[in-house]
C-alpha cells in the first residue's frame, strides 16, 4: 500500500474567516445601535426598519448565524479534513455551504427591518428562508458525512462528534419548529398554537443554544485547545465521557425556559432536572479544556490564541453553571423576563462564542498566509478590550436583573404593589442600559483592533491556497478479505443514502401527519375563547411585524405580583388560536396579556403617536407610520383560509365576507375616536393595532368582568371563577 | 368544560417532541454502538497526541500559489 498524498484546500477556510469577521462587526454593532436605544429612544429617529423591534431579531440572528455560525463553518472546513487526513468530499459542495449561507445571511439583513418576521425567536426567518436554510444545511453535513466516509484515519477524533451531533441535531431542530403554511411570499402562519407552538420553539431554542452555540464550539475547543499549545487534551477518556453525557442529556432541559407558564407541571419539572444534570458534563469539559494547560500557563502569558481560549473557556463554565440555576423554579421566578436571562446570555455570546472564534481567527489567519501575527501587542489590547467590554456589559445586566425581579414584586405592608407603574422599574435599570452600552463599545473596539491586525498579517504574509500532506489509506476490513472498489463504494453509499432518504421520510412524514395530529388538538377548550375577528388578526400581523413581542410578555404567570399588576394568569386554552404564540421572553415593558380594555381606545392612539404623552418617560419608540399607512386588507382572505385550514372554527365562506366584518369593525373604532376629538381615519393600520390590543385577554375576562372592566387591572384571583 | 381531556388535548405536541428527541437520542445511540464495537475508544491516549503532528508534515505548495498578492 502505497503512501497516498493530497492537499487541503485553504480557500474555502479564507472565505470564512472573511465571513466570520465581517458579520461579526456588522452583528455587533447592531447590537450596541439597539443598546442604546433602550435609554436614548429617539437615537436615529424612528424610522420603522432601525426600530428596536425589528432590529433585535437582526442582531440576534447576526451574531448567531452570521457570526458564530460562519465561525463554526470556518473551524470545522480547517480542522475536519486535517483530522481526517483528506480534503473536504467536494470543493463545489464547500462553496455552495459557504455562499448560500451567505445568501440566507443577507436575506435576512434585508427582510428582518422590513417587517418580515415570524416572531419566533431565533427562527425568525420567513419560510423561502427557513427553505434555504434547510437545503445549504443538509449540503454542509453531505460534504462533512461524506468526507468522513473518505477518511484516512481510522479514529474519529472527539471534535468530530461534536461536528457530527451539531449537523443532525441542528436540522431535525430547525425542520420540526419551522413547519409553517405560507400566507404570502413572505408571511406565514405556524401549524402550531398557542402552548404548542411555545412548547416547539422552546424546545428548539435551547437546543439551538446547544448544538448550535455549544456542541460546535466545543468541537472546535477539543481541536484548538491542544494546537495552540502544543500538548494532548488532558483526558482523552473524559472528552469521550464528555460528548456522549451531554448530547444525551441536553435535549430534555427545553422547557426550562418555560417554568410558572402554562405548560404542565410535569413537563416543567423534567426540564429541570435534566438542566441541573447537565453542569456535570459541562463542568467535565470545561475542566478537560482548562487542564489541558496544566503546567504550561506560562504559554498563556505569550499566545492570544490561548488566552481567548481560557477565558472563553471559563465564560463557558460560568454559563453552564448559571443555567442550571436559572432553571430552579425559585431563582427563575426572579430573573425570568428580566434582563438578567441578557447578561447570561451574553457571558456565553461575548465571551465563550465571540472569545473562541477570535482565538481560532488569530490561529488560522497566520498559518493560511504562512506567516506570523502582525502584532501579539495589539492582540492582547483585543483580549483585554473584549474581557473588560463583556464585564461592563454582563454586571450591569444581572444589576438590573436582580433590580427588576425584585421591583416587580415589592409589596407595601398594607398588600398593594409598591411599584404599581411598571415605568418606574424602568427608569431604576437606565443607568445600567448606558454602562452596557459602553461595555459593548469596548468589546466591538477591541474587535476592530483584531480586523486591523488579521489584515496586516494577511499583507505581510503570501496565501497559501492549498496545502499538501500525506497519509496512508485507511485499510478496510472488507478490502483486507479481498474485496474490490465496488464493495467499498456500496459499503459507503448505504450510509449516505439511508441518512438522505432519513431526513427525507421524515419532512415528509411531518407535513402529513403533523397538521391533522395538531389541529384535532386545537379545538376550543374554553368556551367563551374566540377566534380573532378580521381587523384583530390583521393589528395581531402587524404587532408581530413591528416586534412588540420582543419587548412586552403575553403570558402572565400564577403569582400574586403578577395577577395584582395584570390581572388573571394564563391559561392554556386562551392561546388556541394563536399562530404563533406571542408569550415573549423579556419585559422591557409591561406584559400586555390583559391589556385589552384596560384603557380606552384613545389611550392607544396617543400612545403609540408618541408613548411619552400618556407614559413620562417612557422608553418605547413612537410608531408614527402606522398612523400614515393603509392597513393591506388584500391579504384578508388569504389570511382566513389558512387559519381555518389550521382549524381555526371561520364559519365556511367566511374569507370572501371578512373584510366586510373588518371595515365594520375599524369603522366604529374610527367613530369612537374622532367622537372623543382624534383625528382618526379607519383605513389606517394604527386602528388595526387599537382593535388587537383591545382585545387582547378579554375572552375570559368579559365573562365576569362587565362590572369592573374599565381602567382597573387590579382583577387578583377573584376572577378565576369566571372560566369555569 | 372537559376538565383533564383538554390538558392533554392542548399538549399532544409534547409527544411529537418526545417523539423527536427520542428519534434524536436512538441516532446518536446507534453511533455509539458502532463506535465502542468498531474499536474507536479501544486506544484513548494516541489520539490525543496524533493530532498535534499533523502541521510538522505540512508544506505550503509555494509555485501553485496564484493569488500571491492577496
Amino acid at each position: 500500500m502505497a503512501l497516498e498524498t493530497f492537499r487541503y484546500d485553504n480557500r474555502v477556510v479564507r472565505k470564512f474567516a472573511v465571513a466570520t469577521v465581517t458579520w461579526g462587526i456588522i452583528g455587533f454593532l447592531v447590537g450596541l445601535t439597539i443598546a442604546i436605544k433602550l435609554f436614548a429612544p429617539k437615537f436615529l429617529g424612528y424610522i420603522p426598519e432601525l426600530t428596536f423591534g425589528r432590529l433585535r431579531p437582526l442582531h440576534t440572528n447576526a451574531v448567531i448565524f452570521a457570526f458564530a455560525g460562519n465561525a463554526i463553518f470556518l473551524g470545522v472546513y480547517y480542522s475536519l479534513p486535517r483530522l481526517l487526513k483528506t480534503p473536504m468530499y467536494s470543493k463545489l459542495l464547500s462553496n455552495i455551504n459557504f455562499w448560500g449561507w451567505q445568501l440566507i445571511i443577507v436575506g435576512a439583513v434585508i427582510t428582518l427591518p422590513l417587517g418580515f418576521t415570524t416572531s419566533k425567536e431565533y427562527a425568525e426567518l420567513e419560510w423561502p428562508i427557513d427553505i434555504a436554510i434547510a437545503v445549504v444545511w443538509i449540503i454542509f453535513g453531505w460534504n462533512m458525512i461524506a468526507s468522513i466516509l473518505k477518511r484516512r484515519e481510522k479514529h474519529l477524533y472527539v471534535a468530530i462528534w461534536f461536528y457530527l451531533a451539531t449537523f443532525i441535531t441542528v436540522a431535525v431542530l430547525h425542520v420540526v419548529n419551522s413547519l409553517e403554511i405560507p400566507v404570502t411570499l413572505f408571511k406565514s402562519y405556524p401549524i402550531y398554537a398557542g402552548v404548542q407552538d411555545a412548547l416547539v420553539q422552546w424546545w428548539y431554542g435551547h437546543n439551538a443554544v446547544a448544538f448550535f452555540l455549544t456542541t460546535p464550539f466545543l468541537g472546535i475547543m477539543y481541536y484548538f485547545i491542544p494546537k495552540a499549545s502544543n500538548r494532548p487534551i488532558y483526558s482523552y477518556r473524559l472528552s469521550i465521557i464528555h460528548f456522549w453525557a451531554l448530547i444525551f442529556i441536553y435535549i430534555w432541559a427545553g422547557p426550562h425556559h418555560l417554568l410558572y407558564t402554562a405548560l404542565p407541571w410535569w413537563a416543567q419539572s423534567l426540564g429541570t432536572v435534566f438542566s441541573i444534570m447537565l453542569i456535570a458534563p459541562s463542568w467535565g469539559g470545561m475542566l478537560n479544556g482548562l487542564l489541558t494547560l496544566r503546567g504550561a500557563w506560562d504559554t498563556v502569558r505569550e499566545s492570544p490564541v490561548l488566552k481567548f481560549l481560557v477565558v472563553g473557556v471559563t465564560a463557558y463554565g460560568m454559563a453552564t453553571f448559571e443555567g442550571p440555576m436559572m432553571s430552579l423554579k425559585n431563582v427563575n421566578a426572579i430573573t425570568h423576563y428580566t434582563d438578567y436571562v441578557i447578561g447570561h446570555v451574553h457571558t456565553g455570546a461575548l465571551l465563550w462564542n465571540g472569545g473562541l472564534s477570535f482565538a481560532i481567527l488569530y490561529f488560522i489567519i497566520p498559518k493560511i498566509y504562512d506567516t506570523e501575527l502582525w502584532s501579539k501587542k495589539l492582540a492582547n489590547y483585543h483580549f483585554w478590550f473584549a474581557t473588560l467590554g463583556a464585564l461592563f456589559y454582563v454586571i450591569p445586566m444581572y444589576f438590573a436583573g436582580i433590580t427588576e425581579g425584585l421591583m416587580w414584586k415589592e409589596f407595601t405592608p398594607q398588600g398593594f404593589l409598591l411599584y404599581p407603574n411598571f415605568l418606574e422599574t424602568v427608569r431604576q435599570v437606565i443607568p445600567m442600559y448606558m454602562i452596557r452600552a459602553f461595555g459593548g463599545t469596548m468589546f466591538i473596539t477591541g474587535a476592530v483592533l483584531m480586523v486591523i491586525n488579521l489584515y496586516k498579517t494577511a499583507r505581510q504574509g503570501t496565501f497559501v491556497p492549498e496545502v499538501e500532506d500525506s497519509a496512508y489509506p485507511l485499510v478496510k476490513k472488507a478490502e483486507a478479505r479481498g474485496t474490490t472498489p465496488f464493495h467499498r463504494w456500496l459499503e459507503s453509499k448505504p450510509v449516505m443514502f439511508s441518512t438522505l432518504t432519513l431526513i427525507a421520510i421524515l419532512i415528509g412524514g411531518l407535513v402529513e401527519f403533523l397538521p391533522t395530529a395538531l389541529i384535532k388538538s386545537n379545538v376550543p377548550t374554553i368556551a367563551s375563547v374566540k377566534p380573532y375577528t378580521p381587523l384583530e388578526l390583521q393589528g395581531r400581523d402587524i404587532y408581530i411585524r413591528e416586534g412588540c413581542n420582543n419587548c412586552h410578555s403575553q403570558m402572565i404567570r400564577p403569582f400574586r405580583s403578577e395577577t395584582e399588576r395584570y390581572g388573571e394568569y394564563s391559561k392554556p386554552g386562551e392561546f388556541v388560536y394563536d399562530h404563533p404564540f406571542l408569550w415573549g421572553s423579556k419585559r422591557t415593558g409591561p406584559d400586555l396579556q390583559r391589556v385589552g380594555g384596560k384603557y380606552p381606545d384613545s389611550w392607544h392612539f396617543m400612545h403609540m403617536k408618541d408613548p411619552t404623552s400618556t407614559s413620562p418617560g417612557s422608553i418605547m419608540p413612537a410608531f408614527t407610520w402606522l398612523y400614515t399607512q393603509n392597513l393591506d386588507t388584500s391579504t384578508t382572505e388569504a389570511k382566513i383560509r389558512v387559519m381555518q385550514d389550521l382549524g381555526v372554527p371561520y364559519p365556511q365562506g367566511y374569507d370572501k365576507v371578512a373584510n366586510a366584518d373588518l371595515e365594520k369593525q375599524a369603522a366604529s373604532i374610527a367613530n369612537d375616536l374622532k367622537t372623543n376629538g382624534f383625528d382618526a381615519d379607519k383605513n389606517k393600520e394604527i386602528i388595526a393595532v387599537i382593535a388587537y390590543l383591545q382585545r387582547l385577554g378579554t375572552d375570559i375576562k368579559a365573562s365576569e368582568h362587565k362590572t369592573a372592566s374599565t381602567g382597573n387591572s387590579r382583577s387578583g384571583s377573584a376572577t378565576t371563577a369566571g372560566m369555569n | 368544560m372537559a376538565g383533564t381531556e383538554e390538558r392533554t388535548d392542548i399538549m399532544a405536541v409534547i409527544f411529537v417532541l418526545i417523539s423527536f428527541s427520542l428519534l434524536v437520542a436512538l441516532i446518536f445511540l446507534a453511533f455509539f454502538i458502532w463506535s465502542v464495537r468498531s474499536g474507536q475508544y479501544e486506544d484513548q491516549y494516541t489520539p490525543s497526541v496524533r493530532i498535534l503532528f499533523d502541521d510538522k508534515k505540512e508544506k505550503p505548495i509555494k509555485h501553485t500559489n496564484k493569488n500571491n498578492k492577496e
